[in-house]
């Protein structure tokens, strides 16, 4: 008895958390598809940089004069983030906004970082891409999208949660893999929805958790400003704001010389909410694979291009920077993306046959839903029926 | 009526693609390289078994 309703209870989870988020999660899977190869897309519109082979000679471009050109493409903007890429070490991009603290970018512009060539206009909110990457990432709805979305993520592992015990009750009898494909439609696509969640329980259980994280980046960064480097900050508070002209070059070595082995993965300007009204903040990250995941903050006073605060970010943003990568799939390769994009696949055959299996079978009782009906009159009158024989 | 499998038949498949699953994830982030291909060959593992016994007649 105790049996059936703890049974009850996880098969009615199961059902209302995936009835809730189980649309939301077919438009996750569906525009998370081409999402997976955003980078290859990219390419094949034109919209990354090839850098030509070049002889090196001396020094290298001036990171200011790359700011100085990119700030006169774009009048009336400021520069908010100087950005770096990890793959394509000769490449440094410039992000520009209405404001240095603007929430929207207003261009990005690439340059070759050898010769300060212009190199790229990346363009920002148009496309097949963008509409795509929106409503994955908040449905068009800013914070709260966001969040919703993240809301779901949580269903959906209650989801998992649930179907994963539910598949131990209806697997008691059959061998691993057993699809029943000869007594009926709904018989078969019960075993595939099994099968097939099962086998994709873990990668799924991982994108699904690690989404969920992601849609809370903006809460996390929120904090991380708030305390550490509010704190990092504290002594400065009360300087005048800044005068005459504070440079990205000695700022960006200054960085440098403080983490040799590291490189930047973007630096925020004076003003942004990354960064000190003053305050220049680097944030370098590692040559490893793991470490080229996370991120060093330090804090360079702009006027003097003195490092003044490196502190490592607390476990919270390290476990939202990790989350990216398990999330996106983008961290092994395109074999990865590929098997990726089958599990995604896999993942909408689950969901569809869900609903399948539910619009069938929702005018049944949960006994018969779940077969007991036959196993509970057998050992109801075992007597009876060995006495009828 | 057929009898009823004890927890290792019913778990012991779940719970090996379940590590296969979680190490190939792992794999790719800890090491380039090495650490990749091992990511592919082991999150190839429950594609493939999902695959196998849900496309076949």
């Amino acid at each position: 008895m105790l049996i059936r309703v703890s049974l009850k209870s996880w098969y009615l989870i199961h059902k209302w958390t995936s009835l809730i988020c189980t649309l939301f999660m077919l438009l996750l899977c569906l525009t998370g598809l081409p999402l997976i190869f955003a980078e290859e897309i990219d390419q094949a519109l034109g919209r990354s940089v090839e850098l030509p082979q070049l002889m090196e000679t001396g020094p290298r471009a001036d990171l200011d004069a790359i700011v100085a050109d990119a700030l006169t493409r774009k009048p009336g903007h400021v520069a908010q983030f100087l950005v770096g890429d990890a793959e394509e070490p000769d490449l440094w991009s410039v992000r520009l906004g209405k404001s240095v603290a603007a929430p929207e970018a207003s261009a990005f512009y690439s340059y070759d970082a050898r010769n300060g060539e212009f190199v790229l206009d990346y363009p920002l909110d148009e496309g097949f891409m963008n509409i795509i990457l929106r409503l994955h990432v908040d449905l068009f709805a800013g914070l709260p999208g966001m969040l919703f979305l993240g809301a779901m993520g949580v269903l959906l592992i209650l989801a998992l949660v649930s179907g994963t015990v539910l598949y131990g009750y209806y697997m008691r009898k059959l061998q691993f893999g057993t699809v029943r494909r000869e007594r009926s439609p709904q018989m078969k696509w019960l075993d595939l929805h099994n099968l097939l969640g099962i086998v994709t329980l873990v990668w799924l259980f991982t994108v699904g958790l690690t989404g969920v994280v992601n849609t809370l980046a903006e809460p996390i960064f929120g904090r991380w400003q708030a305390t550490e480097l509010a704190d990092m900050l504290a002594p400065y508070r009360k300087q005048a704001p800044l005068s005459g002209t504070s440079s990205v070059q000695n700022a960006w070595a200054a960085a440098q010389q403080t983490a040799p082995n590291m490189s930047l993965s973007f630096m925020a300007f004076p003003g942004n909410d990354f960064a000190g009204p003053n305050q220049f903040v680097a944030f370098m990250q590692g040559n490893t694979p793991l470490t080229s995941k996370l991120l060093l903050p330090i804090v360079i006073d702009a006027p003097s291009g003195q490092v003044i605060a490196t502190r490592e970010l607390p476990v919270y943003v390290s476990v939202l920077l990790l989350s990216k990568p398990l999330h996106f799939g983008n961290y092994g390769g395109l074999p990865l993306k590929i098997l990726w994009a089958l599990l995604d696949g896999i993942s909408i055959v689950v969901l569809v046959s869900g609903l399948y299996l539910w619009l069938k079978k929702r005018k049944l009782s949960f006994e018969a839903r779940l077969g007991l009906l036959r196993t509970q009159s057998v050992n109801k009158f075992p007597l009876e029926q060995a006495g009828s024989r | 009526m057929k009898s009823t499998l004890a927890g290792l038949q019913i778990w012991g498949a779940p719970i090996l693609l379940g590590l296969i699953t979680a190490a190939g994830l792992l794999a790719a982030l800890l090491s380039d390289g090495i650490g990749d291909m091992l990511s592919w060959l082991a999150i190839a593992v429950p594609v493939a078994v999902g695959i196998w016994h849900g496309g076949r007649r």
